[in-house]
């Protein structure tokens, strides 16, 4: 090997290393943080035995877990039973690899280190693990192989309640894939490139995606709450209904790994909708951020951290607000609404661009996302109007009935 | 439709799903910032706002008399009201014709805690207690026996009184 290639593996193992770890930690905070939320919704306390005001709490539950009884159903698919957690587990904590947290750090060392040998590096180090070129599509394609994991493990089961989840995640994860395949299709419109870094420069240099792609923004938020599914989207496990869905039947580590997918992947579509739409790293109203440097890694690295928080808090609140959707508004809002809107707003996207460019001859990106902008404006008014007022989500009294009441003439 | 189910017409011009759900969002959030209502139970058993209540029926106690002894004459109207069958009482008698318990057991797993023996016993020696904190390692010491009965220190419950549905 080269001392070029050991460096390079070197800085790669480190991210690897960091971006893992960090991932890890935020997703044992985080179900802290659901339980607090949730608590003070309720006028409750939340936990607070653990450590000083329960800050311990994740450290304990993790403990709890892996030296908690396992029991394992009687099933004929044990492979595929002891195989699901792992396989809802590994692409939930790949996703977060590709996406840059800070700005790109000036690194440059020279050393020899024992048998190794020498290690160099020298140049611009981009913070994402790896900053493919293909960017999105690798966090579209890994999240939708978490899909495998919960629907075998709702088959691998042998519970009638957990072949319902899974077969109602399986439904659900492939319906709004294509409502949040084409709500990306606008980012690339207007960036022509699907890598991450590429697209925060993109942001950097104009707005904001989620102001000229407003509506964009809108449609993945919700699908993202599809995929991951949370509240209102939690049908796969709905416990009302189901018990646990598709992990009833798993307990200790196994039930955790569903757990920890869970919440990584609510962290990753966290990190995406921020990279896509809120520009990733990029620190509002400076160019301070655009020179590397250790201190702009850094604080680009908070600035990341906290809107990523601010996300996640998003999708708590949200799930201790809102009921449960129907089964079949779930599907009605995905097929039917979801994505002929998305697909309709590439259109109105592509059309948009094209008068803004070639029409009114704007090349500057902040003016053109600025026009973009305005051309939402009214779309959005008009688009929540219509999904306004019932016509979306009707309600019983309006729904035409199939089934009529026994011994009585339709 | 037979049982005159009434069906309500939903209004259909002025419903509106966003803003009902920004209504709900910012409800939830505003009770982030509320008072908490919890009490830190082993730590706080009461506040300002709640105290147990003295007609609380929890565990048994048996009162004493000056001399230390049981007050129960072993009469019998309390294994005989006890509608769970949990009291188990052998009356014996003394030289000078005294009836007192030989055995008195309640088995407080199979109490209802209707506080029955309380209202009948008419020396005012068993008492159901204002007490809740009851654990144990197994499950034959729930059986309380006459020393153990004797040995509770809690407060006893006040009985309902009809004069005073209230207690006021």
């Amino acid at each position: 090997m080269t001392p070029e290639l050991k460096g390079f593996l070197l800085i790669s193992v480190a991210k690897l290393l960091l971006v893992f770890s960090v991932v890890m930690v935020g997703v044992a905070y985080e179900t802290l943080l659901e339980r607090w939320v949730c608590a003070w919704m309720q006028d409750r306390l939340g936990p607070n035995r653990a450590g000083p005001r329960g800050i311990l709490q994740p450290i304990a539950d993790g403990i709890k877990n892996i030296v908690k009884e396992e029991h394992i159903p009687a099933t004929d698919t044990r492979t595929l039973y002891l195989l699901a957690p792992a396989l809802a587990l590994i692409p939930a904590t790949m996703l977060a690899a590709v996406i840059p947290w800070g700005a790109p750090l000036q690194l440059h060392f020279d050393f020899t280190l024992g048998p190794l040998g020498r290690f160099t590096y020298d140049g611009l180090t981009s913070t994402a693990v790896a900053d493919l070129p293909i960017g999105f599509l690798y966090v579209l394609a890994f999240s939708s192989v978490g899909v495998y994991g919960i629907a075998l493990a709702g088959w691998a089961s042998n519970n009638k309640y957990s072949l319902l989840g899974g077969l109602r995640a399986t439904a659900q994860m492939i319906s709004y894939e294509v409502a949040m395949g084409l709500s990306l299709v606008p980012v690339l419109l207007l960036t022509g490139n699907v890598s991450f870094s590429q697209i925060i420069g993109a942001q950097q240099q104009g707005l904001w995606f989620a102001l000229p792609l407003l509506l964009s923004a809108f449609f993945f938020l919700t699908a993202g709450f599809a995929e991951t599914n949370r509240v209102p989207f939690d049908l796969p496990e709905s416990e009302s209904e189901l018990v646990a869905g598709y992990h009833t039947e798993y307990s200790a580590m196994k039930f955790s790994a569903f757990f920890i997918a869970e919440y990584s992947n609510m962290t990753t579509v966290s990190m995406m909708f921020t990279s896509l739409f809120l520009g990733g790293w990029d620190i509002p109203f400076t160019h301070w951020d655009e020179t590397p440097g250790v201190a702009q890694t850094v604080a680009t690295g908070l600035v990341f951290g906290l809107k990523v928080a601010a996300l996640i808090f998003l999708f708590i609140w949200v799930r201790w607000t809102l009921p449960r959707f129907r089964y079949d508004q779930l599907m009605a809002l995905g097929w039917k609404v979801l994505t002929p809107l998305a697909l309709g707003y590439v259109m109105v996207i592509a059309t948009g661009l094209w008068a803004i460019e070639q029409g009114l001859g704007i090349t500057s990106p902040l003016l053109r996302d600025a026009a973009l902008f305005a051309l939402n404006v009214p779309a959005a008014f008009l688009l929540f109007r219509v999904l306004d007022r019932g016509t979306i989500i009707v309600g019983a009294s309006r729904r035409p009935t199939s089934a009529r009441p026994l011994g009585r003439a339709a | 439709m037979a049982i005159g189910v009434k069906v309500l017409k939903r209004p259909e011009t002025q419903v509106s799903y966003v803003r009902a759900m920004l209504k709900g969002m910012s409800l939830t959030f505003k009770h982030l910032f509320h008072p908490k209502v919890t009490m830190q139970y082993p730590e706080q058993k009461s506040t300002s706002e709640w105290t147990i209540s003295q007609r609380w029926r929890g565990t048994h106690r048996m009162l004493t008399d000056e001399q230390g002894r049981a007050k129960c004459v072993a009469c019998g109207l309390c294994p005989q009201i006890c509608p769970a069958n949990c009291i188990k009482l052998v009356p014996g008698e003394d030289e000078e014709g005294n009836r007192y318990p030989l055995i008195y057991e309640i088995d407080e797993f199979r109490c209802v805690f209707c506080g029955y023996c309380q209202e009948v016993c008419p020396e005012e020696a068993i008492h159901v207690g204002v007490h809740y904190e009851n654990s144990e390692y197994s499950r034959s010491r729930f059986v309380y026996d006459l020393e153990r009965l004797c040995a509770q220190t809690h407060p006893v419950s006040t009985l309902w009184d009809p004069a005073d549905p209230k207690g006021e």
